[in-house]
């Protein structure tokens, strides 16, 4: 296979494709629209269903419905619009229903703006719907991890029969960068033992999320939450970069990550024995792997592009094993790599006091060099 | 060796696509590269720019903040970008739009007259292949062949009518070199 140049949100685009997308249902939005475009050429030139709904709550329902038949289906939006589906989202998790959804997240909160950010964190990793609900959320830092979980999503999904979120944002959603795009997978409709594509020559089968007593849905949440750990034990993923004989470590999943290799590189240059730990699986998050590296280190820096959602879960997993400390920027404002190279040095040579909050320090240093005063 | 390059002006001066030949020729010569626009609500005429890095390495951060080479394609952009270069980096500033020299002594600077330029050819689509001649000349990563031929093996067949002005200026401007830094 040869290397294409693939903008990201072309390019899952495309992976969806060729892992043997049935149905599309979205409604366009900044800065993830490409997707939905590509899809409203590739997918009719290819006999497959492309609907561009009334709404991104038009979306999701529709969604719903035809993954319901067993089909592969997709979504895609940016943090306002995923917000819309949330509804949608919680009554997928609790038919059961194998999904795969896109979020490439713009700045937030409120309508905020296009530009890249991470501030959906929290909405999705830790939700996704109400309800005691956990989606399978994986977060690419390239075009070609991109490409590689949407073509594994779909399977994924099915194994588990839940949805499975891929956590992008707009700067991935941009990019343009050399990619392999795999085979294409033949077209199937499949007729999975619990899916509604017709009932003819079998007893019906009814979908819903409605389960009105009280006691049978304990069960079916602990069932899920059962189904949730065998997730856990099977699907962590992580990329790690100069660990080995790392002190120090930068913690980001994403863009941000992408953005923190070249700090560490930078910092190493200089000296630093630092290394970069990227969760590719936010959920389930690779905690043990996290804990481990933790004990062996000198100080963990978080950075993201939010207040610090992914923070409080570091904090949590590392358990007091090392100090942490944090750097982000927010509300669409990308980090660039020197000032996160500042944040590594700074961590080195300044080490954090333990009795505060990591946040606390970063708070009052961007409070006074963005408004001025604290 | 990591290089990069932001390519700015006004929207309409092709300065995303000149980006792009860029990151075609760079990986069609087997290297790592990114391509990224800056993108908001922006129409013709308003302000635009691409950062593209070029590695023999995985590509960490897409975006830089002290860039190796900027090609300046208008007033807004010399202004902007004059101080972000690297110190000893490369700025290539189209003369055609801007009022005034370059003012810094640490870096090469070289003025192109690339409106006049793309006239001539007959062409003022070309005002972007001019200025991008120029960058590869005074960058040494990739000749200006390798471009070509990218613009040959990525352009649709439709607009392969345009390959021997594209040719002409991105050689046109392969000929404006910097002076050495003093």
């Amino acid at each position: 296979m040869t290397k294409e140049m693939l903008k990201g949100n072309v390019a899952i685009a495309e992976a969806a494709v060729r892992a043997g997308l049935n149905a599309y249902f979205g409604y366009p939005i900044t800065p993830q629209t490409e997707l939905l475009e590509y899809l409203s050429a590739r997918m009719p030139e290819l006999g497959r269903a492309f609907v561009q709904a009334e709404s991104e709550l038009g979306a999701v329902n529709m969604v719903y419905g035809a993954a319901c038949t067993g089909a592969r289906v997709l979504s895609s939006s940016s943090s306002p619009g995923i917000s819309l589906m949330m509804e949608g989202i919680s009554y997928i998790y609790g038919t059961e229903i194998p999904v795969v959804l896109v979020d490439v997240m713009r700045g937030g909160p409120g309508l905020g703006n296009i530009a890249p950010a991470q501030a959906d964190y929290n909405q999705i990793v830790h939700g996704g719907g109400h309800g005691d609900m956990h989606p399978i959320v994986l977060a690419p830092a390239n075009v070609q991890e991109a490409i590689d979980i949407t073509y594994n999503a779909f399977d994924l999904a099915e194994k588990y029969r839940t949805i499975v979120v891929i956590l992008a944002d707009g700067s991935l959603g941009q990019i343009m960068e050399p990619a392999e795009l795999p085979e294409m997978k033949p077209l199937l409709m499949r007729q999975p033992d619990w899916a509604t594509y017709g009932a003819e020559g079998r007893p019906k089968r009814f979908l819903s999320s409605i389960n009105i007593d009280p006691a049978k849905h304990e069960i079916f949440n602990i069932r899920m939450e059962q189904r949730w750990q065998k997730i856990i034990a099977n699907e962590i993923r992580f990329k790690e970069y100069y660990l080995d004989d790392a002190k120090y470590a930068v913690v980001a999943f994403g863009t941000s990550g992408r953005i923190a290799l070249s700090a560490v590189r930078s910092a190493r240059a200089k000296g630093i024995p630092v290394g970069l730990f990227r969760p590719v699986s936010l959920a389930p998050f690779p905690e043990q792997a996290l804990y481990e590296l933790s004990k062996r280190l000198e100080g963990l820096l978080v950075v993201e592009m939010n207040n610090g959602q992914m923070l409080e879960d570091v904090i949590k997993i590392t358990r007091h094993q090392t100090p942490i400390d944090f750097y982000a920027r927010t509300g669409g404002i990308v980090p660039m790599p020197e000032e996160i190279e500042a944040a590594i040095l700074r961590m080195v040579e300044e080490p954090v006091n333990t009795t505060e909050h990591p946040r606390d320090r970063w708070l009052a240093r961007l409070s006074q060099e963005l408004i001025g005063g604290s | 060796m990591q290089t990069e390059i932001i390519i700015a002006g006004f929207g309409g001066q092709g300065v995303l696509f000149a980006g792009q030949v860029l990151a075609y020729a760079a990986m069609d010569q087997g290297m790592h590269v990114t391509w990224i626009p800056s993108y908001g609500p922006e129409m013709r005429g308003g302000t635009a720019n691409c950062t593209v890095v070029i590695s023999d390495e995985e590509i960490g951060s897409p975006i830089v903040s002290r860039p190796t080479v900027v090609v300046a394609m208008n007033k807004p952009s010399l202004d902007k970008y004059e101080n972000m270069v690297k110190t000893g980096g490369v700025f290539i500033v189209n003369q055609s739009m801007v009022d005034r020299e370059v003012e810094r002594k640490d870096i090469h600077s070289v003025m192109v007259p690339a409106n006049e330029i793309a006239e001539e050819i007959g062409d003022k689509r070309m005002t972007n292949m001019v200025m991008l001649g120029a960058l590869l000349a005074n960058l040494n990563i990739l000749p200006v062949d390798a471009v070509e031929k990218a613009l040959k093996d990525h352009l649709p067949v439709k607009h392969h009518k345009l390959l021997p002005a594209n040719r002409q200026a991105l050689e046109k401007g392969s000929s404006f070199i910097a002076a050495p830094v003093s």
